[in-house]
């Protein structure tokens, strides 16, 4: 099977690739806004130390 | 004299719950990935294709784990709502809170991917039907629990006005399983039942049950990053948060 073939899936490419591409984009968006928000909470909690890495929640020191 | 017994109303409390979620969000995560990669391999590179749908029944492999993830997200999100208003527990209500948008995700990839399957093999895109109709209510269910808690200024409040919601939505539940059995309708039986055989391949089951633990797996992963951010948001003026992040030391 070539991969124009796999891409064709047999004629119902919009309706297999419709239903997965909506299905991650939508899931990868969901994890960004996610990562949005906690960086969003932890600059708003950390306003009065200006500096806080986001991934171990200490302050670094640069 | 049970020196070693664990406290598990330890983890009830915001305070607790915060870090050890922040442990469980990577092994998740990578789980995920992996599970994702493999039942997408096994779905579309190895199961066969379909003698009488042929490739188009592919879709199964992302339509029935978001169908499944739906129901039981409301089922758990129906019971973590309820459990924070009988025992009057934050971080539970805060679970339920932290499921809803991705059980109403899952709702809408539902409904969306059955769509486009129905479009081919039943020739529109909807009907009126009880299984269609009863998943459509479910997703109303979710983004009225959503919009419910959006506009209730003080966050306990919010909670148990949620969860009166959740659990008075909790019949749907059984509707939408049972609505193939019990009426006549345009969509399919259930492919996977408990106590029978598949009706399938074993490939093609294999994906479909890799594809559900990879969906149930994203919903742990996403529902612990919005939960600590949940606990963040409304725990804030708590010491132990300020202690945490150094920010008011």
């Amino acid at each position: 099977m070539s991969w124009s073939q796999f891409f064709n899936m047999g004629g119902y490419a919009f309706y297999v690739w419709g239903s997965f591409g909506l299905a991650l984009l939508l899931m990868s968006a969901e994890v960004l806004l996610l990562l949005r928000r906690r960086k969003r909470v932890l600059r708003q909690q950390a306003k009065k130390t200006p500096k806080i890495n986001v991934w171990t929640e200490h302050e670094t020191t640069t | 004299m049970a020196r070693r017994k664990i406290n598990w109303y330890k983890y009830t409390s915001p305070a607790s719950f915060y870090p050890l979620a922040g442990k469980m969000i990577p092994f998740f995560a990578v789980i995920t990935a992996l599970l994702l990669a493999v039942g997408l391999y096994i779905g579309f590179f190895v199961a066969p294709t379909d003698f009488q749908q042929g490739e188009a029944y592919r879709i199964i492999y992302i339509h029935v784990p978001a169908a499944w993830m739906a129901m039981f997200l409301y089922a758990l999100m129906a019971i973590y709502a309820g459990l924070g208003l009988a025992f009057n527990a934050r971080l539970w209500s805060m679970m339920a809170t932290a499921i809803a948008p991705t059980g109403a995700l899952f709702a809408f990839i539902s409904l969306w991917t059955g769509s486009l399957w129905g479009r081919p093999m039943w020739g529109t895109w909807w009907v009126w039907d009880a299984r269609l109709t009863s998943t459509l209510i479910l997703f109303f269910l979710y983004l009225g629990f959503l919009s419910l808690q959006g506009v209730i200024e003080d966050a306990r409040r919010a909670d148990r006005a949620g969860a009166l919601l959740a659990l008075v939505g909790a019949v749907n539940v059984p509707i939408i399983y049972f609505s193939v059995q019990w009426w006549n309708t345009l969509h399919q039986g259930a492919t996977l039942r408990l106590g029978r055989n598949a009706s399938i391949a074993p490939q093609m089951l294999t994906a479909l049950l890799i594809m559900i633990a990879a969906c149930w797996m994203y919903s742990i992963t996403v529902t612990l990053m919005r939960v600590r951010s949940i606990i963040l948001e409304r725990e804030r003026r708590a010491p132990w948060v300020a202690e945490l992040l150094g920010g008011t030391k």
